[in-house]
């Protein structure tokens, strides 16, 4: 029997917004399965987003659903769980949305490991408003705001995570589709703040103009590049070359940022 | 029993209004000169139970207030000129998406870094204007510690009850002065919590009018699922570019404050019933002006003053009345011209505007409101 997404879904808003051969639908598909596998109660599950496609996401699950400004995803979701901590919250966003102007939320939900999964889905382009670069845009790729091939180096956001104090780090491609849910839920079920990097295409914005001929084209390449962490251990440097790893990334257990403002209540009432 | 009177800053009364009122959420990020508003709620807080965080900067501030505030918390920001810049845009989604808040401006001079340790009254239209796109806007500038505590409970008051961002406009001087305050009991003050839906989850619409202008709020994590976006949006909470609903839904935002000026609106009037020349004034330019205001009528010059508590909405009503009423109204503000603006607005000419600013850190004292009140009768 095929796997029902409807129960998760708001009843009468598909279609989504999302170009043919995007793969947001494919990384929504797996955060359903996801939450789905970690049995959230979507009632207290609050899902939050700040603006661009990803950031369209949210609208589509029947949980609490926060679409908020550009950038500010991560700083509200603090502000939801440190003020709700029972409550599940999940942020879900773009490279440009997450690491350009969100950058230094981004970067302080990692270094407090506050109780938060935050799924970047990363197409290297700022697609809502028609194909600009953004810190995840290759080296020398052309975007509507690089005629002459981006002069950028990029960000890698995984090790940004990780570098940034994020205790759970796992990366995917929208085209291992079925590595999705397993990353996200492995994330969900990590306490303390979780970074899926979920690398993704935009065909319309960024395949059109960087001489993918098609969807196809573009999933391939995801299906070339990845290398899963084990047998990235058997590969040498120069086999490595132009690889993106994919699995968890990092693991590591550290006090969560809610359960140690717990503390500081029970010190201020003299427990 | 003896009531609990203590000397405090106005930054502390300000906290432990907001305790008074059940704030149990801060966010917030240092800055001169509000920084102690969040250094007593960091202590007090957790002792109640509550949250208090500091952000990585102003804007994380105000998202986190917006986000605690929609689990129910009741939500207080602090900051001065250029945080209150920041936190512009956020401001504009807690109109939109509707989220009580509270957030407390000391206003330093300014523009830019200006002058971080002097009192400045420079952000009375940001307070108005600053976010882009059309929207009400409630902000109050008390002008005593007592006040402060009163006010900042009443703030919340308007947050809940509106259902919107509600901004404390202190300056530095009432901010930084210390002065008794007497600690209401318990029940003395009015404390007035947000609405909750009476309708079950599946009936639940964030933003349907069919039972008042002002629809119910549940709380995340109460068992009602909703969307909550900065897009216009429909009575369901979803987007829509639908003309006629978007248009309902802005005018909607905008009547459910200027419907109820009578309820919102707050003036302390002095001296006023037989005045000639009206003195403009609030926070702690104000004082200076009530002091003007008794060396006048001991020299026979009937003046008076008109303190605006709540100084948006504007108290048009009232101060054409004075306009008509006086032969000048005089106001002495720590900006360039700001206020006076609508006091101007609403005289519609029928008195002499006389605008007294000062933006060198510096106090406008007595003296200066004198003489100018008696070069202009």
């Amino acid at each position: 029997m095929a796997y029902d997404y409807e129960k998760s879904i708001r009843p009468g808003k598909l279609p989504h917004i999302w170009c043919p051969g995007c793969g947001h639908g494919i990384i929504m598909k797996g955060l359903i399965r996801a939450m789905d596998s970690c049995e959230l109660d979507l009632k207290n599950t609050a899902v939050v987003s700040g603006i661009g496609c990803a950031s369209r996401l949210p609208g589509y699950l029947d949980a609490c659903t926060l679409h908020t400004a550009h950038g500010r995803a991560a700083a509200f979701a603090t502000g939801v769980k440190m003020a709700k901590p029972e409550m599940t919250v999940l942020v879900v966003g773009g490279d440009g949305d997450g690491t350009a102007i969100g950058g230094n939320h981004f970067i302080h939900a990692c270094r407090r490991n506050i109780d938060i999964t935050y799924i970047v889905m990363n197409n290297n382009i700022y697609g809502m408003t028609g194909g600009q670069f953004s810190p995840c845009t290759p080296t020398g790729a052309m975007a509507s705001t690089t005629p002459y091939g981006n002069p950028d180096p990029t960000f890698d956001i995984s090790k940004l995570a990780i570098g940034a104090g994020a205790t759970f780090v796992a990366r995917g491609t929208a085209f291992h589709a079925t590595q999705i849910d397993k990353l996200i839920a492995e994330g969900i079920r990590h306490k303390g703040t979780a970074v899926i990097e979920i690398l993704d295409d935009c065909p319309t914005t960024y395949g059109r103009r960087n001489k993918f001929r098609s969807v196809v084209d573009m999933m391939k390449r995801l299906k070339d590049i990845a290398v899963p962490v084990a047998a990235a251990a058997k590969m040498t440097p120069e086999q490595l070359e132009g690889k993106v790893l994919t699995g968890v990334l990092y693991k590591e257990e550290r006090p969560e940022y809610t359960e140690q403002y717990a503390q500081v209540i029970a010190k201020a009432q003299g427990a | 029993m003896a009531k609990k009177v203590a000397l405090m800053q106005g930054n502390e009364a300000c906290a432990h209004g907001a305790l008074y009122a059940g704030c149990n959420f801060f966010a917030g990020y240092p800055i001169t000169p509000s920084t102690e508003v969040a250094e007593v709620l960091s202590n007090e807080l957790p002792k109640v139970g509550g949250k208090f965080i500091q952000m990585e900067d102003e804007i994380g501030a105000t998202a986190a207030l917006i986000g605690a505030a929609l689990t129910g918390a009741k939500a207080l920001d602090a900051t001065s000129g250029p945080g209150m810049s920041l936190k512009q845009e956020l401001i504009g989604y807690a109109c939109i998406a509707e989220v009580p808040c509270v957030i407390v401006n000391v206003q330093r001079g300014g523009p830019s870094t200006g002058m971080p340790t002097g009192p400045g009254q420079s952000d009375m239209q940001q307070a108005m204007w600053g976010t882009h796109g059309d929207h009400a806007a409630i902000a109050i500038s008390p002008a005593s510690c007592q006040e402060i505590y009163e006010e900042t409970v009443r703030a919340f008051n308007l947050a809940e009850k509106y259902r919107m961002p509600v901004q404390l406009q202190l300056d530095e001087i009432c901010a930084h002065m210390r002065e008794p305050v007497t600690f209401p009991e318990p029940g003395e003050l009015e404390v007035i919590d947000r609405e909750a839906p009476t309708v079950s989850p599946e009936d639940y619409k964030p933003y349907d009018d069919s039972q008042g202008q002002i629809p119910p709020l549940a709380s995340f994590g109460s068992g009602y699922r909703y969307h909550v976006t900065g897009l216009n949006k429909a009575a369901d909470g979803f987007p829509t570019t639908k003309a006629e609903l978007v248009d309902a839904e802005e005018r909607r935002q905008i009547a459910k404050v200027m419907d109820n000026l009578d309820d919102i609106l707050k003036n302390e009037e002095y001296q006023l019933e037989d005045a000639e020349v009206v003195l403009f004034a609030y926070g702690s330019t104000s004082r200076s002006a009530r002091y003007a205001v008794n060396e006048l009528r001991k020299e026979g010059i009937k003046a008076g003053l008109f303190r605006p508590i709540t100084v948006w909405p504007f108290p048009d009503e009232r101060v054409a009345e004075l306009a008509e009423q006086a032969k000048a109204i005089v106001c002495p503000e720590m900006n360039l011209g700001q206020m006076v603006r609508e006091v101007e607005r609403v005289a519609k000419g029928a008195c002499l505007v006389s605008h007294i600013g000062r933006v060198d850190g510096e106090p406008i004292n007595p003296g200066q409101i004198i003489d100018r009140v008696k070069e202009v009768l």
